[in-house]
């Protein structure tokens, strides 16, 4: 992302130098284009090139077939049209953005949470800290497994827990087995996973707020949650915008936990974008298909990658 | 190899390939494959033996058949549902292996390329296959993969719970209901099986949807509802658990073993699994059918070995070829089976095998009448195995009627073509 926002610099820079006179200049901003080469080449190398494969790919009838011939003939907007017509990829539209809203609210709502709570410091809070910060180390596919166990209808340690304080209905609550269920289920558990991430992050932001302002804060007689609304929150505004962006960015195209903990079951219930990219190229190895949806994702994270980049300028804007 | 038992435990690995394939796509864009150019006395073998001990039992088989040829045979392994884009990727790149171990329900979607070699033209000799197993290696007519030993499903149940209930292992549908219900006491269910919305709850629901009459080639051809509505029953009966639709095989295996189902559907692969353990004691018995008298019809699975077409060098493929044949001996089927637990797919050596293990002989038999998944809709397998995953889903989970159920399936089988 950072590379984007610097390579325009130097290019306007050449721009000027061209126009004076002499070559020293010129060789100038051939140096600083050779600066910028590296990064560029790269960016063309990893990012364009497989964007542009991708997207060529959509439009492409690009089977098993092609991988011995070579041949994908163009198939025009086929590929599109049989993917939107397919009720499940609305479906999974939906199960997508719920599920992404739905982590990220809670993901960073505890996580912050739990930043704010850690920043005073008390006795043992580093070591609690560390502790919280197991989930993000466990791989996502173990984290679900065990879920998987906890969240078992008949023998589920959490439906063992609710029966315990009498919560739970007689057959217990169906967590992964019910169509209605399930996928806040995987919410959960998704939410689960990212505190840790957001905690972290959010914890270094906190650190970084100078204690002097808070101090201010205090001898103007405001209470707590006035000095959260208004030192607090502005001061860390960069991080949270930082903390949502790439939370957004690896919710939005879920795949190995809902594979480990449903397969996108019950009845289709837990199907997400990524789920459906991963059926339509791997399973039924329809790679222009699978490459549709796959473009959509790419969409959806670039509206926000632009969103996020627009809301940094204006950050920068205003200090300036 | 268990049919995709694998799936979870083994995605780790996939970064690495991945990245490897794509340095070797960036750097070598135009060259004849990133692989170095094999060694003539060498045959490569892709397959999914990434588990030791079956990388070992493998290995000693190709070295035996290799010796003899004057060939030395090379492993390349990656899990299972890795198999069929690793080869892709291959493919790509000129590289294929000399030999090609697939999920023979994978085989079509192979095959429909052209890029692999019908087996008669490198003299593997498939004349003594059971049809079952000749189905499972052949598309369109050509037998381009041969199976050197095939898995089915079969019912498992605890001897002694059922021992205790007084319950005679159940051979129809009405007596797999009435028995279910009777050893479903407290915490324990009487019957286990997958309903997963992935290959194996649908590798499950066939022998009871073709069983009935069910056409995967028209699903809505009024016969499968009843399979449906038997898996709907058991559950509504409180017989099997809610659950089923988040069990895959091993899952409903964990089940079985910790003593809280008394019978199971599941596949020989769990052999190894269930003999090492001592809590429960076990049979296998053949899978209930809907009248007394009729055949089941369980589906046939396992891998097949196919041979890529490798045009510069000819005499690789029939180095294949050769190796194919020795390890499709008769002797070397009845041994290998054993190792691996799974039924070969020679008829004489199936009954010597069923002879020797009598207590998988059930498997033996069913493996005689059971079906291919592929032999009907080919390349269209994977839609229309989703299709019939989305149908028994939806009626497990109260959404739809069986009826409506496998009217939609059929909707969507059609639509993916």
């Amino acid at each position: 992302m950072t590379t984007t926002v610097t390579s325009p610099a130097p290019a306007s820079g050449a721009a000027e130098t061209k126009s004076a006179a002499g070559r020293a200049p010129l060789r100038r901003g051939l140096l600083r284009w050779l600066f910028v080469a590296p990064a560029l080449a790269y960016m063309a190398l990893f990012f364009g090139y497989p964007l542009v494969r991708n997207i060529v790919m959509s439009f492409q009838h690009y089977t098993p077939k092609t991988y011995f011939t070579g041949e994908a003939p163009f198939n025009g907007l086929d590929n599109w049209r049989a993917v939107f017509a397919n009720e499940l990829f609305t479906d999974a539209l939906w199960h997508t953005a719920l599920f992404t809203v739905g982590s990220l609210l809670g993901q960073f709502t505890l996580g912050l949470a739990l930043a704010v709570f850690f920043s005073r410091r008390f006795r043992l809070s580093g070591f609690v800290r560390a502790i919280l910060l197991l989930p993000w180390l466990v791989p996502m596919v173990v984290s679900a497994v065990v879920w998987r166990r906890i969240l078992d209808q008949d023998h589920g340690m959490l439906n063992t827990a609710l029966h315990a304080v009498g919560l739970a209905p007689q057959d217990g609550v169906p967590w992964l087995s019910s169509p209605g269920v399930a996928l806040l289920s995987a919410i959960l558990v998704n939410i689960w996973i990212g505190i840790p991430f957001n905690m972290v992050i959010l914890y270094g932001g906190l650190q970084e707020i100078p204690r002097d302002l808070y101090e201010a804060a205090s001898l103007d007689g405001s209470g707590p949650w006035r000095t959260f609304r208004s030192i607090t929150l502005p001061m860390l505004r960069p991080v949270i915008t930082v903390v949502l962006v790439l939370g957004f960015m690896s919710t939005v195209k879920i795949l190995d936990l809902i594979l480990a903990l449903t397969s996108g079951g019950p009845a289709d219930s837990t199907q997400t974008l990524g789920t459906v990219t991963y059926q339509l190229s791997f399973l039924q190895l329809d790679f222009g298909q699978g490459a549709v949806v796959g473009n959509v994702l790419i969409l959806i994270s670039a509206v926000f990658a632009v969103l996020y980049l627009r809301a940094n300028r204006a950050d920068f804007g205003k200090g300036k | 190899m268990p049919f995709l038992a694998g799936r979870i435990r083994t995605r780790r690995g996939r970064v690495p390939a991945l990245a490897a394939t794509l340095a070797c796509a960036l750097v070598a864009p135009g060259l004849t494959g990133c692989a170095a150019e094999p060694d003539p006395g060498t045959v490569t073998v892709l397959n999914s033996a990434t588990d030791t001990a079956e990388h070992t039992a493998n290995q000693r088989f190709f070295d035996r058949c290799g010796k003899p040829l004057g060939l030395k045979v090379e492993q390349i392994s990656v899990p299972a549902d890795q198999i069929a884009s690793k080869a892709l990727r291959m493919a790509s790149s000129d590289s294929l292996t000399d030999i090609l171990e697939l999920d023979g329900s994978e085989l079509p979607q192979f095959a429909q390329t052209e890029g692999l070699r019908p087996l008669d033209d490198v003299g593997v000799d498939t004349s003594g296959l059971s049809a079952s197993a000749k189905s499972l290696g052949s598309y369109d007519g050509t037998q381009y993969g041969i199976a050197r030993s095939v898995n089915s499903l079969a019912l498992i149940y605890n001897t002694k719970l059922l021992k205790d209930a007084g319950v005679t292992p159940p051979t129809t549908w009405k007596e797999l209901r009435a028995a279910a219900k009777k050893l479903t006491a407290g915490d324990n269910y009487g019957m286990a099986f997958s309903a997963s919305p992935n290959a194996d709850g649908v590798y499950q629901f066939l022998p009871f949807f073709w069983s009935a009459g069910g056409d995967e080639a028209r699903i809505d051809n009024g016969k499968g509802e009843a399979a449906l509505q038997l898996w709907k029953d058991l559950v509504a009966d409180g017989s099997a658990s809610r659950s089923v639709v988040n069990w895959n095989q091993q899952d409903v295996n964990d089940q079985f073993v910790a003593g809280r189902a008394a019978m199971m559907i599941n596949g020989p692969w769990q052999v190894p699994v269930l003999s090492a353990q001592k809590k429960v004691d076990w049979a296998v018995a053949s899978i209930p059918v809907p009248e007394a008298g009729k055949p089941a019809v369980p589906p046939i699975g396992g891998t097949v070995m196919a041979v890529p077409k490798n045009d510069e060098d000819p005499a690789r493929e029939k180095n294949a070829g050769k190796v194919l044949n020795c390890l499709n001996s008769e002797k070397n089927q009845l041994q290998w089976g054993e190792s691996v637990n799974n039924v070969p797919t020679r008829a004489t050596a199936a009954q010597a095998y069923a002879k020797q293990n009598p207590k998988l002989a059930a498997f033996a038999e069913l493996v005689t009448t059971a079906r291919s998944r592929t032999a009907k809709v080919g390349t269209g397998w994977p839609v229309v195995g989703d299709a019939l995953a989305g149908a028994f889903q939806s009626v497990l989970t109260g959404r739809t009627s069986p009826e409506q159920a496998l009217h939609r399936a059929q909707q969507q089988a059609s639509a993916g073509k």
